[in-house]
C-alpha cells in the first residue's frame, strides 16, 4: 500500500456532522494512481515508489517518458511524484491505487501550490498593522523602518519586507478524512486545502513512520 | 453530473416542505439540553433564500416582545426536523431586507391568493 496519492482539487462544499454541527470541506479526486517505479535501498539509496496520476485525457508524453511509463503499462501520467509505501504489503510496478486507500477517520496531510498573490505589501503578505488611515497620517500600509544607521548599519537578512506572495508549496497538515466516494475516487476532506480549484494536491497519510526499521541505513 | 453534487447528494433532504420568500414559516429546531432533546418552534418570515447545494439556507425574521429576531438556517440541517408553512405571503423580490427598517403595520405581508 502506498502512503499517499496525487489528487485535483474539485472545489469546497459543506456538510454536516452528527451533533448537527456544519463542517467546511474540500472535495479532491484522487486517483487512480498507477506505479511506475520502485525505488529501492539496494539500488537508489532509499526506498520508495514513484506514482503517476492517470487522467482519462490521453496526453502526449514524449519517447524517454513513454519508454519510462512503458514497464507500469500505461501510455501517459499527468504528474509522477515519489511516495513512501509499506514494504510488507504487495507493490509493483503496474499496480493501482485509488481513493479507497483512505478511510473515514484518517488524518492526512494535503501538500498542494498556493494561490498566487502577485507583488503584496507588508500589510497582506506579513500581517503588519499598518498605520492609521485619517487624523493627518500619512503611514498607512508602509513598512517602516528596516534598522537602525550606525549599528547595525545594515538590513538584517530575513527582513519581512513587499515581495511576490503565494505560489508556494504549502502543506496543510492533520486534515480529516470525511467521506471517501470509491467509485467516483473522491475524497471529502474537512477544511480547506492549499490551491486554486482544478489544482493538483498531494495527499499523505499522516500517522506513516516514514524509515521502517529495516531500510535504516547503518 | 458535476463531482461535488455526488459529495452533497447525500447530505441533501429530498423531503424538504416547499416554500417561498414571504412565506410564514413554523421551524421545528432540535435543541440539546446537556443530554435531552426536545423540539423549539421558530415562527417567522422568510425574508431571504441563499446558496445552493447542500449550503443552501434561509433567514427567518419575527418581531420578538418588540425586538426584531432574525435566524438563519441551513435549509438541509438535521436540526431542523420539520418545517411548516402557514401562510403564503404576496412578494415582489427575493430578498426582504427592506423589513428591517419597518415597524408595526407597515412591516407586514400581504397574504398570496
Amino acid at each position: 500500500m502506498v502512503e499517499g496519492l496525487i489528487g485535483k482539487k474539485i472545489g469546497m462544499t459543506q456538510t454536516f456532522d452528527d451533533k448537527g454541527n456544519v463542517i467546511p470541506v474540500t472535495v479532491i479526486e484522487a486517483g487512480p494512481c498507477t506505479v511506475i517505479q520502485m525505488k529501492t535501498v539496494e539500488k537508489d539509496g532509499y526506498s520508495a515508489v514513484q506514482i503517476g496520476l492517470v487522467e482519462e485525457k490521453k496526453q502526449r508524453s514524449n519517447k524517454p517518458m513513454a519508454g519510462h511509463l512503458k514497464k507500469a503499462g500505461i501510455n501517459a501520467a499527468k504528474i509522477i511524484r515519489e511516495f513512501y509505501f509499506d514494504e510488507r504489503s504487495d507493490v509493483k510496478e503496474g499496480s493501482q491505487f485509488f481513493a479507497d486507500i483512505f478511510n473515514e477517520g484518517d488524518k492526512v496531510s494535503v501538500v498542494g501550490i498556493s494561490k498566487g498573490k502577485g507583488f503584496a505589501g507588508v500589510v497582506k503578505r506579513w500581517g503588519f498593522h499598518g498605520g492609521e488611515k485619517t487624523h493627518g497620517s500619512m503611514f498607512h500600509r508602509r513598512p517602516g523602518s528596516t534598522g537602525a544607521s550606525a549599528y547595525p548599519s545594515h538590513v538584517f537578512k530575513g527582513k519581512k519586507l513587499p515581495g511576490h506572495m503565494g505560489d508556494d508549496r504549502v502543506t496543510a497538515r492533520n486534515l480529516k478524512v470525511i467521506q471517501v466516494e470509491k467509485d467516483k475516487n473522491l475524497l471529502v476532506i474537512s477544511g480547506a486545502v492549499p490551491g486554486a480549484s482544478g489544482g493538483y494536491v498531494l495527499i499523505k497519510k499522516v500517522d506513516f513512520n516514514p524509515v521502517p526499521e529495516k531500510t535504516k541505513k547503518e | 453530473m458535476n463531482l461535488i453534487d455526488i459529495v452533497e447528494k447525500k447530505d441533501i433532504k429530498e423531503d424538504q416542505t416547499p416554500f417561498n420568500i414571504g412565506d410564514t414559516v413554523k421551524v421545528h429546531v432540535v435543541i440539546r439540553e446537556g443530554e435531552k432533546e426536545r423540539i423549539q418552534l421558530f415562527q417567522g418570515d422568510v425574508i431571504a433564500k441563499k446558496g445552493t447545494g447542500s449550503s443552501a439556507s434561509f433567514t427567518v425574521r419575527k418581531i420578538s416582545f418588540g425586538t426584531g429576531v432574525e435566524r438563519v438556517f441551513p435549509l438541509h440541517s438535521k436540526m431542523i426536523k420539520k418545517i411548516d408553512v402557514v401562510r403564503h405571503g404576496k412578494v415582489r423580490r427575493a430578498k426582504l431586507y427592506y423589513l428591517r427598517k419597518l415597524r408595526g403595520k407597515a412591516a407586514r405581508l400581504k397574504e398570496a391568493k
